[in-house]
């Protein structure tokens, strides 16, 4: 993974949305060890406080877990991972409406936009 | 606890207050930026911790002491010009290390110089600016301190070795030891940092962690310092 920053947002919360990502889209499938501290926090050339706070917070979260010599590991809980991705795809939409709201669209124009881009690039998608 | 705190610190170039009334706690397993514009201070802190320099009033204290011999065998300090001899040969300087200080890893200084491909037979002269300053934060990372105090590290190097030098000063954090880092590059350094000081016309402005300070403000540690010490 390469790691770049946005300077004007907590560095831990960024590491968090990453690991969220990640963690939703199968770059650390459920099970996987996630690299330590330490060697993360070099990695990406921050503080290793940093990235043990993040690290706590996804845990208190139940997405990650810590085995006591072993290390931490990506949660192979289904549920959590389900309402991880209901929460990853909330977001999205929540972005996309707030951004066409900004343009003047009202809430059923954003909403029968989205339904005919997803209609047409369903038969792109799809030639047969 | 604070391993490294000031009170009332102040100090005096004749009628320029250099340190006016500073107050300041830092703690172990930290990794602090002491930044400010040039003349604000963070030079003549630095000295004084490291014993180069004498308050005119306040004082400052290392694990509860004033500077003294005991605590310079506890603080590790990387001044921010070239200090090593000219003339000695890296081999000749892991040696006068090991005779100073008895806390030095020989073994992990070597590694660190075999890395960067420095032969142990050349003088100090014979390197380059960029090159000096990686020797002498070897030499300074590779104490086992307590205090580690960096005036100064990146400046007017070039971007890889300030890589090099930021991720020699990661790969060295230890949960026993502060690191203080004087610098006015701050856009380079702030992804390291724990907590941010800002030192203004000797007097400290703001100490607070750098992630509360993008959280608060919604801005990078480097553009709040630059609104805060707009002319």
């Amino acid at each position: 993974m390469t790691w770049t920053f946005k300077g004007n947002e907590p560095i831990y919360l960024q590491i968090i949305a990453q690991f969220r990502l990640s963690i939703a889209n199968g770059t650390y499938p459920p099970g996987t060890r996630i690299p330590a501290v330490r060697e993360l926090a070099l990695e990406a050339g921050v503080n290793p406080n940093t990235v043990q706070r993040a690290f706590s917070e996804l845990e208190r979260d139940g997405l990650i877990y810590t085995e006591r010599t072993s290390g931490r590991f990506v949660t192979d809980d289904e549920d959590v991972l389900r309402l991880l991705k209901a929460d990853l795809s909330s977001e999205t939409i929540a972005q996309m409406f707030h951004q066409l709201a900004a343009l003047g669209m009202s809430g059923s124009e954003i909403s029968k936009a989205v339904k005919e881009w997803a209609d047409a690039h369903e038969k792109e998608g799809n030639p047969k | 606890m604070s391993i490294l705190e000031c009170r009332k610190l102040t100090k005096r170039y004749g009628s320029l207050t250099a340190l006016d009334q500073v107050d300041l706690n830092l703690e172990s397993g930290k990794i602090v930026g002491l930044l400010g514009p040039n003349g604000s201070g963070k030079t003549t802190l630095i000295k004084i911790a490291s014993r180069l320099l004498q308050p005119d009033g306040g004082e400052l204290l290392i694990s509860g002491s004033r500077p003294d011999e005991n605590t310079k065998s506890i603080v590790s300090y990387l001044p921010d010009r070239s200090y090593l001899p000219e003339w000695m040969k890296t081999s000749q300087l892991m040696q006068f290390y090991s005779d100073f200080y008895m806390d030095f890893d020989r073994k992990k200084a070597e590694e660190l110089m075999a890395s960067l491909q420095i032969p142990g037979n050349v003088s100090i002269r014979q390197l380059s600016k960029g090159t000096r300053d990686k020797v002498q934060l070897i030499l300074t990372m590779s104490r086992k301190a307590r205090v580690y105090l960096l005036d100064e590290p990146i400046a007017g190097v070039d971007p890889a070795a300030r890589d090099y030098i930021l991720r020699t000063i990661l790969s060295n954090y230890s949960p026993d030891a502060l690191v203080l880092i004087s610098t006015h590059l701050i856009s380079d350094v702030e992804s390291v940092l724990d907590e941010a000081v800002f030192l203004k016309q000797g007097r400290v402005v703001l100490h607070k962690p750098a992630d509360t300070i993008r959280e608060e403000t919604g801005k990078s540690v480097d553009a709040y310092f630059r609104e805060v010490f707009a002319c």
